[in-house]
């Protein structure tokens, strides 16, 4: 449908209708000490043209940076296809569509999307997705809490060692709904949770325990021991997992003797470029038995009267258009272009693609955090295995550090003062297989330079 | 045209109740109400051992279509809920009256009861939807 704008003439005729002079006459209402004449703030107009040569330019000055970050967003290869096919017309739309069943394919891509959950968390069922990671957290919490009909006391347990942003959104989301959460402290030598250190809560009433393989600290959970001992303590257990890294590690279904119940986290290591943090997406999988108290949409493959396969939106009666306010949720957005790359990526790189992916970058921090600690001032901080990010310390205050380094065109990791002070000058780093050995010595090389600068002391 | 029995009583909510002669109440929804709801394909019920009041919502019946509550007609502590209906919610469709009961309420303070309206004003309830 082509866009046209009115007429000067149109204009005239509608204000004549109506009987104004003009237009500003419509807004006579609206007192003048309320009204902003001039937005002195604005700089004068510039064509499409000079915006874009701006715009250029600046991309240039971001394009050069070596990126170390990680904390929860990771920079990942991305196939040049997988965003050339999300981007079609055929899907290149947000939503889950309104008259779900007339848009088969979409459909049948998010259908294969559930699938591949379910094969890398080792669950049964999958939901369509959700907003983001942490929200898919809280989602988590609280379908526990729905689903745990042993527990009363809406309590749930949550590991210190998962993203800082994450338990904020928990506490956030779940707070008017009467959860009670407590954080588990995590052990400052081996950097993850101590399974004997659940001991003071056994035998009483909890309703799930959170767990994140790997943790913020890229440090590998003892995520057996957890599940069994939630179980044992008729808790369900939630894991909260890097999905790439589960590649390499057991999947959530697999977890101690009867698998985790839940499982949910950030979508964004599958296709999804960092893009200045968002938008990314949440995924959340399940066990058959919890499936109803599952918020979001769900695709299912059924047949036609005709017999003929085909895909249909299911298990929607629980949802906010039928229920209301007793719906699952009303908060649980899905990402639907997201998943769209997503799928697109994964079916791309495959099983082994994935593996590799996640072997290359646990390998690259390693090499990383061999690099880095070869410098005096540098040491790593935990003894835990750990995935593809690592916690070292500096001997000064981080902040001003990382600022040198992006002087030099370096990002060179996550500054964990602000979350966790009680670990000192900690800095997270992270090195995936977009990072080759010379971005890793370019890296150290800054480092050293950084911290022999008497400026940066 | 419903299926709506003589000897038991109802609810404007659709639920029927029928007292026991130890004193407990059964507890289902009508004919009317599973034939509006459709083909029934999961029922959630409340635990042993919940204490309710009249009008609270206390079990979830859904069909493809929608999810609705069953709240609770009287004042009574649940003991015992018809388990039958995890693997089979169907009967609820095909038996509203006999097999396809949700609950049974004991402790039932049966002044409470007085709330309830018999089939008669039952039925001059649904033909007034």
């Amino acid at each position: 449908m082509p866009f046209n704008p009115h007429t000067n003439e149109e204009i005239r005729d509608m204000l004549a209708i109506i009987g104004a002079d003009d237009i500003e006459q419509l807004f006579d209402e609206i007192p003048p000490e309320l009204r902003i004449n001039a937005l002195s703030s604005i700089p004068p107009m510039v064509s499409e043209m000079e915006v874009t040569r701006i715009m250029h330019e600046r991309a240039k000055r971001d394009g050069l940076t070596l990126n170390f970050i990680g904390a929860g967003a990771y920079e990942h290869h991305i196939p040049a296809a997988v965003w050339q096919i999300t981007t079609r017309g055929e899907y290149y739309s947000a939503y889950t569509p309104y008259q779900a069943e007339a848009s088969q394919g979409t459909l049948q891509l998010i259908y294969e999307y559930q699938t591949m959950m379910c094969e890398l968390t080792g669950m049964d069922v999958s939901n369509a997705s959700l907003y983001d990671g942490a929200s898919a957290v809280a989602e988590a919490a609280l379908m526990a809490v729905r689903a745990n009909r042993k527990s009363k006391s809406g309590r749930l347990l949550i590991a210190g060692t998962l993203n800082p942003r994450y338990r904020q959104v928990v506490a956030n989301i779940t707070q008017g709904q009467g959860l009670k959460i407590e954080e588990l402290p995590c052990c400052t030598e081996l950097g993850n949770i101590i399974p004997e250190s659940l001991k003071r809560y056994e035998g009483q009433d909890i309703a799930g325990l959170i767990i994140p393989q790997p943790n913020f600290f890229g440090v590998i959970e003892e995520v057996d021991a957890l599940t069994d001992w939630a179980h044992a303590n008729n808790a369900l257990a939630i894991a909260v997992v890097n999905p790439v890294a589960l590649a390499l590690l057991e999947a959530p279904g697999n977890w101690g003797a009867r698998g985790a119940d839940i499982v949910c986290g950030d979508g964004q290591p599958l296709g999804v470029p960092l893009s200045a943090g968002g938008p990314y997406f949440g995924f959340l999988t399940c066990r058959q038995d919890f499936v109803r108290q599952m918020p979001g949409r769900l695709v299912g493959r059924t047949v036609d009267l005709e017999g003929k396969p085909g895909f249909t939106l299911t298990l929607q009666a629980r949802e906010q258009h039928i229920r209301r306010s007793r719906a699952t949720s009303n908060i649980c957005t899905n990402q639907g272009l997201l998943v769209t790359a997503a799928t697109i990526h994964m079916s791309m790189l495959g099983a082994e693609g994935l593996r590799r992916v996640a072997l290359s970058s646990c390998e690259r921090t390693r090499q990383l955090v061999d690099a880095l600690t070869e410098i005096d001032a540098i040491e790593t901080v935990f003894s835990g295995p750990n995935f593809h990010e690592a916690v070292l310390r500096l001997d000064r205050p981080v902040a001003p550090v990382l600022e040198a380094l992006a002087h030099r065109g370096i990002f060179g990791g996550y500054d964990l003062y602000g979350s966790y002070p009680e670990l000192g000058h900690a800095l997270l780093v992270c090195a995936t297989e977009t990072k080759t050995e010379s971005d890793i010595q370019t890296c150290a090389t800054a480092f050293r330079a950084v911290m022999a600068d008497a400026r940066v002391a | 045209m419903s299926d709506i029995p003589g000897d038991l009583k109802y609810t404007r909510s659709h639920e029927w109740v029928r007292l026991e002669e130890d004193g407990s109440v059964t507890i289902g929804i009508t004919h009317h109400a599973q034939g509006s709801l459709g083909e029934l394909v999961y029922v959630e019920v409340p635990d042993v051992g919940s204490e309710l009041s009249p009008g609270e919502a206390c079990a979830v019946v859904e069909s493809v279509k929608a999810a609705s509550d069953v709240y609770a007609p009287v004042e009574g502590v649940i003991v015992e809920v018809n388990d039958a209906l995890a693997d089979q919610p169907e009967l609820i469709n095909e038996q509203p009256y006999d097999d396809g009961w949700i609950m049974r309420f004991g402790e039932v303070n049966h002044d409470t009861l007085a709330e309830l309206i018999d089939s008669d004003a039952y039925l001059a309830s649904i033909e007034d939807e």
